[in-house]
C-alpha cells in the first residue's frame, strides 16, 4: 500500500485529537482500513509508528476488535443480528436467507468481492429486530425477503437508504466516517423512526406528561 | 403509572439533532444556569437527587463525582460510555440519534462541575449514525462557543471527542474502555486504583453512561425537587425505557421508575397474537430472567433486586411461549463466549466450557450430569471471574434453571428445533419468511 | 517455581519499615504496610497456586489460580494482587473451603484446553501446571468436548518457538517483554478463548533477553530451540555457575546430561541479575565442546605434533627460562580471578617480568593509570541496588544493552521508576530509549571536552547524592575522557564505576595481570606494596621488577621488532587487538611462544607450546563483575581431565624451581590473606581532550550478538542477532539511500543505511558482526575518521 502524505496527514490529524498519541491508535486504524478495505500489516505498522507503539502492540490491538478485517471486506458488509432476540424474531432465517444469497458463511467475502457477511452481536436495536446492517448502517425490521431484496439492489447499484440513517455508501467510507465522524450526512434520511417515537406519540394521544415543575410548586 | 417524555419529549422534531433545534426547545438552558455556579454544587445537586447510573449497575452518579479529587491540580477527565452492547439494551444510541445535543450539554455541565477540561465520548463503533450525529453536535456546540475557550465568559475551557470503538463488548466495562481508549486491548484493569482516583491517562476520570449524563440538565435546569417527583426514595427519576420482544409495539417508553412491566406491556400494545409472556428480562442479558409473575414488579434498582434480578439498562426483552429457554440461554452464553476478553481464566474457559455444553442441550444431547457440571461451572465463575463480564456469564443458566428445569431436561433426549418450531417466534410470517 | 521473599512490585513500598500485624491460616504474622498476601504467605511456608504471579512483574491477577479467602470480603481475593492491611485475616486453600473450590474450579478451567502432551512436552517434570494440577486440582476432567488447536510450533523468533495449544495466558512472556526487556514485539493477539501469543505479522520477537520468556513459562508453550526435545529436566543434574561472557556477573544454573551441558538457566541472584539473564548467557555455549584442543601440542621442524605432558611442560618450561627477564604475558580478558592470580605471580617472579596486559582490545596509558588510581582493588561502592535508587545515571562511552546487557536490565528498572539516565555519546542507541535515557551529544573522541563543558544542570544532578557514573572499556580509546570521568566525580561525589565488557576483566585488574599492579590494586613501585606482595608469595621486595612493566600493545611492538625473547599468551584472539595484523607479526616474530588456550585460533597456530586448558564447565573459579562483586563458581564437570590455567601454570613453575599455587581453594586462601590495597593510590590521569579528526567520524561498539568466537556452533542464536548496518542520522541517510559504503585506510563494507538518532558528522557501525569487522576491513577504531560513499561504489 502506497501511503500517500495526505493520509499521513489525516492520522497525524487524529494523533492530534489526544492527549497522548497512542489513543489515536483506533481511529488510525479505521482510518487505514478505509483505504483498502482491509488491515494490511502495512497499514498496521503505520498507525504503530504513528502511535509510538511497536508493530506487535498495534497488531494485538487490531486483532483484538472484530471490527478490524484482516482480509479484504469488499464493498459492502453485511452483518446480521443473531443475538437472542434477533435471532429468534427471525435473525437466524434472514442470515440463512442472505447466505444461501451470497453463498458465503460468517466472516466471509463473497468471490466477487461485493460483500463480506458476518453473524453479528446485538446492535443495540432490539427495538428494530430483527436487525441487519449494511456497511454498519442500520437496516431495521427485516425479513428474509427484505433483507435479500436490500442485497439485490445494492448489487444491481440501485440507491438504498439505511432505515435510520444515509445513503448506503460502501464499506470503506463508513470506516473513513468512524475516523472521521462529520462526514456531512447527519441530516440524512430518517434516523428518529416511529419505534423510537411511539411511547411519546402514545403519551401524546393520551394526554400524558411529564410536569415540567415540580409537584407543587404549580400555578 | 402515566409515559412521563423528558429526554425523549421532543424527538417528534425532526430538527432536536441540530443546535437550532434543541435550543428551540429550552436546551442549553440548564448549561447556562450551571455556569453561574459553584461546580461543588452542580456536584450537591445532583448527589441529592439522587440519580442513579442508568448503564446497568445503578451507582450513586453524585456520589461517583465525589470520589474524584478536587484542587489536586491534576487533569481531571470525563468520559461518557457510550458502548451500548448490552444485549437487550437499545436506549443510549436511540437517544445519541434523536436528542444528542442533550447528551452534550450534560457532558458540558459534568465536566465543569467535576472540574475536567477534556472529556471523551466513547461509542462503540458498529452505530456510525450514532456517531455522526453526536459528532455533528459536538461540532455545532462549539462553533456556537459552548465547547472550547472560556465556554459563555466562564472562564472554563472544555474539549470533547468522539471517539470509536471497533467492536468489543467489554469496553463497556469501564476501566477496559479506559484502556480502549488509551489505545490499547481492551481488558479490565485491576482495581485499586479506581478510575476517579487513577483513571484516564492515570489522572481523576469520571464515566457515565449516556442516559445518566442526558439526566444532568434536567435535574440542574429543573431542580431536585422536580427530579424527586418521578420514582421512588432510592430510584428517583424517569427512565428511558425501551421495550423490544414479542410485543405488538416494541419501541422507546419514557416512564418514572417504579413503573411496571405489566403496564410498559400494556403501553406496547401486549403481546403479539395475544400469547403467553413466557420469560423476560428487565434489562439486558446480564440480568436474571423474570417470568410472567413477576410482571408486577415495580421497575425500580430495589424491587428488581428483591425479586432475585436487577433492573441494569431498563431495557425489557419480552419472548412468548413459543421460545426455547435452552436456545435463548445457549445463544447468550455464545455471546459471553464471543466476547470474553480473554484476560482471566474462569471466564475465557468458562465460557468456552459452558456454551459447548450448552449447544449439546440444544441438539438434545445433554445429561442429567451436565445439568449439575453447568451448575457447577456457573458457580466457579460467578464471583471469581476478573470482571463483572465473567459473572454475566454466569447467570443465564442459573435463572433458567429455576424456572425452566424441565426444559433442559427435556434438551437430554430431543432437539429443542423439534420442541419449539423456530418460525413460530418469527416476527414476520408467510411470503416475507419465503 | 518462583519463590522469592524479594521486592516484588507490591512488596517494595517504600515506607518498608512500617509493620502491619495480619493472621493467615491462622498463623499471626508481622510484615511491611504493602505486602501483598502471596509474598507474605511465601514466608510462612506456604504456596498458594500461581501462573500469572512473578514477584518480578507487575500484578494482574488474571489467571485465578491464586484465589484465597479475605475475612469480611465476600468474594474470593487473587493474593497476589491482594495487599494487605492492618489486622487482615486471610485464609489460603489450606485454611478455607471457598479458596479450596476456586482453586480447584479454576484449575480445572486452566486445564480444559491444555493437551495431555505431558510425556512429550519439555517442561513436563518441572511443570507449575503439572505440578499445581496434582497438587490442587480435580482429579478427573468434566470435560469431553472438542479442545483448542492451533497450528505448532510457532517460530516467534528463530530461537523461541512457540506451542499455543499449551499457552494458558498467564501473560508472563509479553510483560516480560514489555516491562522487563522494553521489547514489546511479543504480545497477546486475538481475545477471549482465541487469544494467544504471537507477534506482528511481519516481525519476530526481537529481545537479547528473550529465553527468558522459556524460563518463566508456566507451561510448555514456550521452548527453545537449542533445547527442544533435548532432554528430561530429571535426568539432569544442575550445578550453579556463573555466566563467562560478559562482567555483568549473572548467576547461572547449568545443567548437564551424561558430560554435556544441555541448557543454561538464569539463577535467582536479587542482587546482581534477579532472576534474568541474556541470551548470549543463556544459549551461547556450544563452544565449550567445539573445536577444543584435545593434548598438548610442541612445535617439532616447524609443525606442532602431539606430546605428552611431561614434554610439553619440560619444552615450555626450557623456553621461558631462556627468556627470563624478557618475557611478555598477554592474558585475554576471560580468565577467572584464580586463572589471572597465577599469571600475575608467575610473571612476576617465574619470568622476573612486569610485563603483563589483559587487554586485548583499544587501550592507553590512561586508562591504565586510571585503572590503577580509581578502580583496580577498591570496594564495591556503585552496586546494582545503588542503580535502583539513584536519582541521576550518566553513561560514558556505554551501551548497556549491548555491553552489559543486566546492567540494561537494572538500569531500565530504574528507569521506570524515576531515575533519569543521560548518555554521553554519539548514538541514542535502542537501548538507551529502553532506559528513557537522552542523549548528551559527543562525537566519538570528544567525550573528555564534552564532559568538561557539562552544563552546570548536570553537574547539579550528579551532585544529587545517589548519582553514579558508569564509564565503558571504550572511553580508554578517547583520549582525556577517563580523566574528566575520574574529574566529574571527585568534582560531584557521584560514584563512579568502570564497566568493562568481558567477564575476567575486572578480575584480572584486580588480581595484578596488568603491568605496574600487584595484586589487590598494589602499585609496584609502592615499598610497602612490595613487602606485602613478596611475604604472600615467599619471596624477597628485591626479587620483584622494581619498575611498571609494558602494555600489551608495547610488548606486540617489542615482540615485532624482537627486542622480547618470549610470549606466554592466553585466551586472546589476535583479530580483538585493533592492530591484528600487529598481534599476528609480533606471534609470529617472537622466539618462543608458549600457548594456553582451550581452542585452536591464530595464537595456537603460531606458538612453539600449546597447552590446553579448562574451559568454565570444567574448573572452579571466581569473576569479579563490574560492580567488583566476586560471582564464585563451581566446577560442573567433576570428572573433567582438563586442567584450568593456574595448575597449568604450576607445573611449569615447578619445572623452573618455583611453587605456587595450583589449586582454587588455596589461591582463594592467598588471595584472601593478601587482601585489598589500603595505601596511597596513583593520581588519577589528567589527560587532555585530543583532537576529533574532520569530516565523517566512525562510532562503534560490539552489538551483544556478533562474530564473537564463543556464540560459535548456536545458528539459532546467531539468527537472532541484529542486522549488520550503518546507522547515522535521517537526514545523513536520506543523502546517500539504501545502502552505503564505509571506507577506512585498510578497506571499506558496503551495507544497508538504517536512520537513527545519531549526531551530524558521524557514522555508527557494529564493530565486531558479519559483514562488518572494523578492525579488520577498515583498519579503523571508534573515533577514527570514515569516508562515506552512496550505494555499493566506493
Amino acid at each position: 500500500m502506497p501511503i500517500s502524505q495526505s493520509t499521513r496527514d489525516e492520522l497525524q490529524e487524529l494523533v492530534a485529537r489526544y492527549p497522548r498519541p497512542r489513543s489515536a491508535l483506533m481511529p488510525m486504524l479505521h482510518l487505514v482500513q478505509s483505504l483498502e478495505g482491509e488491515v494490511t500489516p502495512e497499514g498496521i505498522a503505520l498507525c504503530a509508528e504513528m502511535a509510538g507503539v511497536s508493530s506487535a502492540e498495534a497488531t494485538a490491538v487490531a486483532s483484538f476488535y472484530t471490527m478490524y478485517k484482516r482480509r479484504p471486506v469488499g464493498k459492502h458488509h453485511i452483518g446480521v443480528c443473531v443475538n437472542t432476540l434477533c435471532g429468534l424474531l427471525g435473525g437466524d432465517a434472514v442470515y440463512d436467507a442472505l447466505s444461501e444469497r451470497l453463498g458465503v458463511g460468517h466472516d466471509q467475502p463473497t468471490a466477487d468481492g461485493e460483500f463480506w457477511l458476518e453473524r453479528i452481536e446485538c446492535q443495540a436495536a432490539c427495538t428494530h429486530a430483527p436487525v441487519m446492517t449494511v456497511d454498519w448502517e442500520f437496516m431495521d425490521d427485516v425479513t428474509p425477503t427484505s433483507a435479500v431484496d436490500v442485497v439485490d439492489r445494492l448489487q444491481r447499484g440501485e440507491t438504498v437508504f439505511s432505515t435510520r440513517g444515509p445513503v448506503i455508501r460502501d464499506f470503506r467510507a463508513t470506516e473513513k466516517s468512524l475516523a472521521f465522524p462529520e462526514d456531512g450526512l447527519a441530516a440524512e434520511g430518517t434516523p428518529v423512526d416511529d419505534k423510537m417515537l411511539v411511547g411519546l406519540r402514545l403519551a401524546k394521544e393520551l394526554g400524558m406528561s411529564a410536569p415540567a415543575v415540580a409537584t407543587g410548586q404549580e400555578g | 403509572m402515566p409515559l412521563t417524555p423528558v429526554i425523549t419529549e421532543h424527538w417528534d422534531d425532526p430538527e432536536l439533532f441540530t443546535l437550532a433545534g434543541y435550543r428551540r426547545h429550552g436546551g442549553y438552558s440548564a448549561l447556562s444556569s450551571a455556569l453561574g455556579q459553584e461546580p461543588d454544587a452542580i456536584i450537591a445537586t445532583v448527589k441529592d437527587s439522587g440519580l442513579r447510573g442508568r448503564g446497568g449497575a445503578g451507582f450513586p452518579t453524585g456520589l461517583k463525582w465525589s470520589f474524584v479529587p478536587q484542587n489536586d491540580g491534576k487533569a481531571h477527565y470525563l468520559v461518557v460510555n457510550a458502548d451500548e452492547s448490552e444485549p437487550g439494551a437499545c436506549k443510549d444510541i436511540p437517544i445519541m440519534i434523536a436528542n444528542p445535543h442533550a447528551l452534550v450539554e450534560g457532558v458540558i455541565i459534568t465536566s465543569y462541575a467535576i472540574r475536567a477540561n477534556h472529556a471523551f465520548i466513547y461509542i462503540r463503533g458498529e452505530v456510525p449514525e450514532a456517531i455522526r450525529r453526536v459528532a455533528h453536535a459536538v461540532r455545532e456546540a462549539r462553533e456556537a462557543g459552548l465547547i472550547g475557550r472560556d465556554i459563555q465568559g466562564s472562564g472554563f475551557d472544555l474539549e470533547i471527542v468522539v471517539h470509536s470503538g471497533a467492536g468489543a463488548y467489554i469496553c463497556g466495562e469501564e476501566t477496559a474502555l479506559l484502556d480502549s481508549l488509551e489505545g490499547f486491548r481492551g481488558q479490565p484493569r485491576l482495581k485499586p486504583p479506581f478510575p476517579a482516583v487513577a483513571g484516564l491517562y492515570s489522572s481523576p476520570t469520571v464515566i457515565n453512561n449516556v442516559e445518566t449524563i442526558c439526566n444532568i440538565p434536567y435535574i440542574v435546569g429543573r431542580g431536585v425537587d422536580w427530579f424527586r417527583q418521578f420514582g421512588t426514595e432510592k430510584s428517583p427519576g424517569f427512565k428511558v425505557f425501551a421495550v423490544s420482544g414479542h410485543v405488538n409495539r416494541p419501541g422507546i417508553y419514557e416512564a418514572p421508575l417504579g413503573i411496571t412491566m405489566r403496564e410498559l406491556l400494556e403501553y406496547a400494545g401486549g403481546m403479539i397474537d395475544g400469547r403467553d409472556v413466557k420469560f423476560w428480562l428487565p434489562g439486558g442479558s446480564s440480568v436474571p430472567m423474570l417470568t410472567a409473575e413477576h410482571l408486577d414488579v415495580p421497575m425500580t434498582y430495589e424491587a428488581m433486586a428483591e425479586a432475585g434480578t436487577m433492573l441494569g439498562t431498563g431495557t425489557p426483552m419480552i419472548f412468548n411461549d413459543t421460545v426455547s429457554v435452552v436456545k435463548a440461554v445457549t445463544r447468550w452464553l455464545e455471546f459471553y463466549k464471543h466476547e470474553s476478553c480473554g484476560k482471566c481464566t474462569p471466564c475465557r474457559e468458562g465460557t468456552y466450557f459452558i456454551t459447548e455444553t450448552l449447544e449439546r442441550f440444544e441438539h438434545g444431547h445433554g445429561t442429567d450430569r451436565e445439568m449439575e457440571t453447568l451448575a457447577d461451572l456457573c458457580g466457579q465463575i460467578a464471583g471469581r471471574s476478573f470482571c463483572a463480564l465473567g459473572d454475566a456469564a454466569a447467570t443465564p443458566y442459573p435463572a433458567a434453571m429455576k424456572y425452566f428445569r424441565d426444559e433442559f431436561v427435556a434438551a437430554t433426549t430431543t432437539p429443542v428445533d423439534e420442541q419449539y418450531d423456530p418460525a413460530a417466534s418469527y416476527v414476520f410470517t408467510g411470503a416475507a419468511a419465503r | 517455581m518462583t519463590v522469592t521473599s524479594n521486592s516484588g512490585p507490591g512488596s517494595d513500598v517504600e515506607m518498608a519499615t512500617d509493620q502491619i500485624s495480619v493472621v493467615i491460616d491462622g498463623v499471626e504474622m508481622r510484615v511491611p504496610k504493602g505486602t501483598l498476601v502471596i509474598r507474605a504467605a511465601e514466608q510462612l511456608g506456604i504456596e498458594v497456586p500461581r501462573f500469572c504471579d512473578h514477584p518480578l512483574l507487575d500484578p494482574v491477577a488474571a489467571c485465578r489460580a491464586c484465589l484465597i479467602e479475605v475475612e469480611g470480603m465476600p468474594k474470593p481475593q487473587p493474593a497476589c494482587a491482594q495487599v494487605l492491611s492492618e489486622g487482615m485475616t486471610v485464609k489460603t486453600q489450606y485454611a478455607s473451603e471457598v479458596a479450596r473450590l476456586a482453586q480447584e474450579g479454576v484449575m480445572e478451567f486452566l486445564l480444559l484446553n491444555h493437551p495431555l502432551d505431558c510425556p512429550v512436552c519439555d517442561k513436563g517434570g518441572e511443570c507449575p501446571l503439572q505440578n499445581q494440577a496434582m497438587s490442587v486440582g480435580r482429579p478427573e476432567s468434566r470435560f469431553d468436548g472438542e479442545k483448542r488447536e492451533f497450528e505448532k510450533p510457532v517460530n516467534v523468533s528463530a530461537q523461541i518457538l512457540l506451542d499455543r495449544e499449551r499457552c494458558v495466558s498467564c501473560a508472563r512472556c509479553t510483560r516480560f517483554a514489555e516491562q522487563i526487556a522494553g521489547d514489546p514485539s511479543l504480545e497477546l493477539l486475538q481475545r477471549g478463548a482465541k487469544q494467544m501469543v504471537g507477534t506482528a505479522d511481519d516481525s519476530p520477537f526481537e529481545s537479547y533477553y528473550s529465553g527468558n520468556t522459556v524460563q518463566i513459562c508456566p507451561v510448555g508453550a514456550l521452548t527453545s530451540a537449542s533445547y527442544r526435545f533435548r532432554s528430561r529436566p530429571f535426568d539432569l543434574v544442575s550445578v550453579p555457575t556463573t555466566c563467562e561472557h560478559c562482567a555483568s556477573g549473572c548467576s547461572l544454573r547449568t545443567d548437564y546430561r551424561r558430560g554435556v551441558v544441555t541448557r543454561r538457566l538464569a539463577w535467582d541472584d536479587p542482587d546482581v541479575n534477579e532472576e534474568w539473564n541474556c541470551d548470549k548467557g543463556r544459549f551461547a555455549f556450544a563452544y565449550q565442546t567445539h573445536g577444543r584442543i584435545e593434548s598438548p601440542l610442541v612445535r617439532e621442524n616447524g609443525q606442532l605434533r602431539v606430546a605428552s605432558w611431561p614434554e610439553a611442560i619440560s619444552v615450555a618450561a626450557q623456553g621461558l627460562r631462556a627468556a627470563r627477564g624478557s618475557a611478555g604475558v598477554l592474558v585475554g580478558g576471560r580468565l577467572t580471578v584464580e586463572d589471572a592470580y597465577a599469571y600475575a605471580r608467575f610473571t612476576r617472579t617465574v619470568l622476573a617480568s612486569d610485563d603483563i596486559d589483559f587487554r586485548v582490545r583499544e587501550t592507553s596509558a590512561e586508562e591504565t593509570q586510571f585503572l590503577s588510581a580509581v578502580v583496580a582493588g577498591s570496594p564495591v561502592s556503585a552496586t546494582y541496588d545503588a542503580l535502583e535508587s539513584a536519582p541521576f545515571v550518566l553513561l560514558i562511552a556505554l551501551d548497556p544493552e549491548d555491553e552489559s546487557p543486566i546492567l540494561q536490565l537494572r538500569l531500565r528498572k530504574a528507569a521506570r521508576r524515576g531515575t533519569d539516565v543521560r548518555s554521553v555519546g554519539a548514538v541514542a542507541s535502542p537501548g538507551l530509549a529502553k532506559v528513557n535515557g537522552s542523549l548528551i551529544a559527543a562525537k566519538p573522541g570528544d567525550e573528555a571536552s564534552v564532559l568538561r563543558g557539562l552544563s552546570g544542570d548536570v553537574r547539579a544532578l550528579l551532585a544529587t547524592p545517589g548519582s553514579v557514573i558508569l564509564v565503558g572499556e571504550r572511553a580508554a580509546g578517547s583520549a582525556g575522557a577517563l580523566s574528566a570521568a575520574a574529574e566529574l566525580s571527585r568534582a560531584t561525589g557521584a560514584s563512579l564505576a568502570w564497566v568493562p565488557r568481558r567477564a575476567g576483566e575486572r578480575g584480572a585488574l584486580d588480581a595484578g595481570a596488568l603491568s605496574g599492579l600487584l595484586p589487590g590494586g598494589r602499585p609496584i613501585e609502592d615499598p610497602a606494596a612490595r613487602v606485602q606482595v613478596a611475604a604472600a608469595w615467599g619471596v624477597t621486595p628485591s626479587d620483584l621488577p622494581a619498575t611498571s612493566g609494558r602494555s600489551g600493545v608495547e610488548l606486540l611492538q617489542a615482540a615485532q621488532d624482537g627486542t622480547l625473547r618470549a610470549l606466554l599468551v592466553a585466551g586472546v584472539e589476535p583479530g580483538d587487538f585493533p592492530d591484528a595484523e600487529l598481534a599476528l607479526a609480533a606471534l609470529d616474530a617472537a622466539p618462543f611462544v608458549v600457548s594456553l588456550e582451550s581452542h585452536h585460533s591464530a595464537v595456537t597456530e603460531r606458538a612453539d607450546v600449546v597447552l590446553p586448558v579448562a574451559v568454565v564447565t570444567e574448573k572452579a573459579g571466581t569473576f569479579l563483575n563490574w560492580e567488583g562483586r566476586p560471582r564464585p563458581f563451581a566446577q560442573v564437570f567433576r570428572d573433567a581431565l582438563t586442567m584450568g590455567d593456574a595448575r597449568v601454570l604450576a607445573m611449569i613453575a615447578e619445572e623452573l624451581g618455583f611453587t605456587q599455587q595450583a589449586d582454587v581453594r588455596a589461591i582463594r586462601a592467598e588471595m584472601g590473606a593478601l587482601g585489598p590495597w589500603t595505601g596511597a593510590r596513583l593520581e588519577a590521569p589528567a589527560v587532555p581532550a585530543g583532537r576529533v579528526p574532520d569530516g565523517v567520524v566512525l562510532a562503534s561498539w560490539r552489538q551483544l550478538l556478533d562474530s564473537g568466537l564463543m556464540q560459535d556452533g548456536e545458528p539459532h542464536l546467531a539468527a537472532t542477532a541484529r542486522p549488520t548496518v550503518a546507522v547515522m542520522s535521517a537526514q545523513a541517510a536520506a543523502a546517500v539511500g539504501d545502502t552505503v559504503t564505509v571506507s577506512g585506510p585498510a578497506g571499506s563494507v558496503t551495507l544497508p543505511v538504517e536512520p537513527g538518532e545519531v549526531i551530524d558528522g558521524v557514522v555508527w557501525l557494529p564493530m565486531n558482526s558479519p559483514g562488518c569487522h572494523i578492525h579488520a576491513d577498515l583498519g579503523v577504531v571508534p573515533g577514527s575518521a570514515v569516508r562515506l560513499s552512496a550505494g555499493g561504489a566506493s
